[in-house]
């Protein structure tokens, strides 16, 4: 945690909490042995990977801790899962996927189209929603895998993943999930799912980068994406990172502990941000489905001026650490994909500003930013050559 | 992360000359609120029209924009419109102190607002004789990039002014190319030819007329560079049979032959491939 700053991006990435960081330190320190040893001196690495794997487990609602399989994150574990179906899948060539994944997952089915792979993606409505009719007219028996994200990491939508697997399975595709945003921030329930895989990363929920997971279902076909050694049952090769996966596991076992006050909390903070800028704020607009959101995530937009000034002023008076769909703030000179892709008028779609709060947020996070934000908006109004009567 | 010098700072969360001008004789306006930056450049003249006594702007933008238009107004101020025609855009980015690369475009939509100005000034007073802008774009108004509206005229311009000797360079001075990404070659073509060079670019790109022989190589090169190397990657393979006229008569083998969406393959994957790189009107054939 870093006090100097408020910290408002936590679905970019999040802070390592301090029983984290605690439960990762034997393993830097004194018991580095590797973790596939036979000495004694080994046995702590294992047992910290075996509860890990537990506790994982039980976050996710898996039926075993044998359902976990240890990545460097989300990014991986979307590759090794979306890959691995297209090699199992034999003689089924298409992939079903939406229009609001995350780069993670939609630049590898463009890359995969250009392989010959035919890609769909659902579409989505104005407030980001997918419909399940789209999702069953285009699954058919040359689906080798459908992939849907659990929940939007720009407008915080919560997908129906259930559903949807169910409909996969109807014309035997299999499932996959990118559900980096939303495990650790609401309860799923993979036991009694028709859900095949589901990627997890760490640092989204306080644990370190660079840590992730694959949840695969007990006997779906698999063929791993990095071959090499044993680890993991054969299905990831590679010497475990035994203390960043300690740290997972600490993350897991908190998120579990304290996930439904939690959200309750998240939410009030969300909503209190919300209402205070929708009526202190010329012309803003929520973006995302506020009937099915996650608790953290405030995607607003203020027309006619544009987020890169927003943030840098934002920052400069207040130390607010958040983002932007604008053009200047995507590193590629076009705005959000995911706010295009619910037709977001131009005229708000420069100015939208995503604010996604944890655990370490506080009221006084939210009233300072309720302080500073109102006037940066009336300022750059004023500079911006549109929007006046 | 941001990385601007305390001068765009100071230009950004201080901005000099804003607002309107409401007895203006020149207004420039560039950019779109779809394009996400945009400037208004309103100029006061001296009596004579010789001088700018006054210049101030509006700006939709980012940080930089927002900086680049202020350092264009500051700099405008008190010059005469001889003086004026002869800056680039690389005055407001030595103004600023500098602009971060990725930034420069805001600096060029800065003197094209000015530009836009005089044409403004021009239609407003065509009895006047207005020195020639040393930067404007000339020639050729083709729009080369979709996405975001840029001309081939644009483009050589920003090439010519700045040095540029990269796609990339292209696309931080004028956006171009940083869209969708598809008129990149054609802007390599634009860079080779105002760089001197021949584009290896240039043979492998649709549309061009090419004799029969030249089509041949270029389908054999694509297949060896690029369409087998696909299906090898998924455990097939495809042999090029023979050519005939638009007909490319194919055998596909290994798993692809095997393959029940191989129809698929050969339409999607091959086809499409030799319509974008050779034409459109190529028919693709298995031969078994």
């Amino acid at each position: 945690m870093n006090d100097d700053v408020i910290y408002v991006d936590n679905n970019a990435t999040t802070c390592i909490a301090p029983e984290v960081l605690q439960a990762m330190q034997p393993f830097l320190t004194r018991y580095y042995g590797n973790p596939s040893s036979i000495y004694p001196f080994s046995g702590p690495a294992a047992e910290a990977m075996r509860q890990a794997r537990e506790a994982l487990a039980e976050l996710i609602g898996a039926d075993g801790s044998d359902e976990i399989i240890f990545t460097s994150g989300g990014s991986e574990s979307n590759n090794a899962a979306i890959l691995s179906a297209l090699q199992t899948q034999i003689g089924r060539r298409k992939i079903l996927s939406s229009v609001v994944e995350h780069p993670a997952v939609l630049n590898l089915c463009r890359s995969l189209q250009k392989r010959g792979y035919q890609v769909d993606y659902l579409s989505v409505d104005s407030q980001g929603r997918i419909d399940l009719d789209e999702a069953k007219a285009l699954i058919n028996e040359e689906t080798a895998i459908v992939s849907v994200m659990a929940a939007n990491n720009e407008i915080g939508n919560i997908y129906p993943i259930y559903e949807l697997a169910e409909l996969a399975h109807a014309k035997g595709a299999l499932f996959h999930s990118d559900a980096v945003q939303s495990v650790g921030k609401v309860p799923l329930h993979l036991r009694d799912s028709q859900i095949d895989f589901l990627s997890i990363s760490g640092h989204k929920l306080h644990a370190p980068k660079g840590i992730g997971a694959l949840y695969r279902k007990r006997f779906v076909p698999f063929k791993p994406l990095i071959i090499g050694g044993h680890q993991e049952n054969g299905l990831r090769a590679g010497t475990e990172n035994v203390a960043a996966i300690a740290g997972l596991g600490e993350a897991a076992r908190m998120a579990m502990r304290d996930m439904a006050g939690e959200g309750a909390e998240l939410c009030r903070l969300r909503d209190r941000l919300e209402s205070g800028l929708l009526s202190s704020c010329p012309d803003p607009q929520v973006n995302g489905d506020p009937s099915s959101r996650l608790p953290n995530t405030c995607n607003i937009s203020f027309k006619y001026v544009e987020g890169e000034a927003i943030l840098l002023r934002l920052y400069l008076a207040a130390k607010v650490c958040a983002s932007s769909g604008s053009a200047c703030t995507t590193g590629s000179l076009e705005p959000s994909h995911v706010l295009r892709a619910i037709g977001l008028d131009y005229k708000a779609l420069h100015g939208s500003i995503r604010f996604s709060f944890s655990r370490y947020n506080t009221e006084a996070d939210v009233d300072t930013i309720l302080q500073a934000l109102p006037p940066i908006i009336k300022d750059l109004r004023e500079l911006s050559p549109f929007g006046r009567q | 992360m941001w990385n601007y010098t305390d001068k765009v700072m100071d230009h950004f969360l201080k901005p000099r000359n804003i607002g309107v001008i409401e007895d203006a004789d020149a207004v420039g306006e560039v950019g779109n609120i779809v394009c996400g930056d945009a400037i208004k450049l309103y100029l006061k003249l001296s009596e004579d029209k010789k001088t700018i006594v006054k210049a101030s702007f509006q700006t939709f933008g980012c940080a930089s924009a927002i900086a680049s238009a202020s350092a264009l107004t500051e700099i405008l101020q008190g010059k005469t419109l001889l003086e004026a025609a002869a800056l680039s855009n690389q005055d407001i980015a030595e103004f600023l102190g500098e602009l971060p690369e990725a930034k420069m475009h805001c600096s060029v939509m800065g003197m094209e607002a000015f530009q836009a100005a005089m044409q403004d000034l021009q239609k407003k007073f065509p009895e006047l004789e207005l020195p020639a802008v040393a930067h404007e774009a000339q020639g050729e108004e083709r729009v080369v990039c979709q996405c975001f509206n840029v001309s081939e005229a644009k483009i050589r311009e920003v090439i010519r002014a700045n040095n540029l000797t990269s796609v990339e360079q292209i696309t931080h001075y004028s956006k171009a190319g940083g869209g969708c990404g598809e008129c990149i070659p054609e802007i390599e073509e634009i860079l080779a030819d105002v760089l001197g060079k021949k584009s290896p670019a240039r043979a492998a790109t649709a549309g061009l007329k090419t004799n029969n022989l030249q089509k041949i190589t270029l389908i054999q090169e694509l297949f060896e560079s690029v369409i087998r190397p696909g299906l090898q990657a998924d455990g097939g393979d495809i042999e090029l049979v023979d050519i005939d006229g638009d007909k490319v008569l194919v055998r596909l083998q290994g798993r692809c032959a095997a393959c029940h969406s191989a129809e698929q393959t050969l339409r999607l994957w091959v086809e499409a491939k030799l319509h974008e790189k050779v034409s459109a009107s190529i028919i693709v054939e298995e031969v078994r």
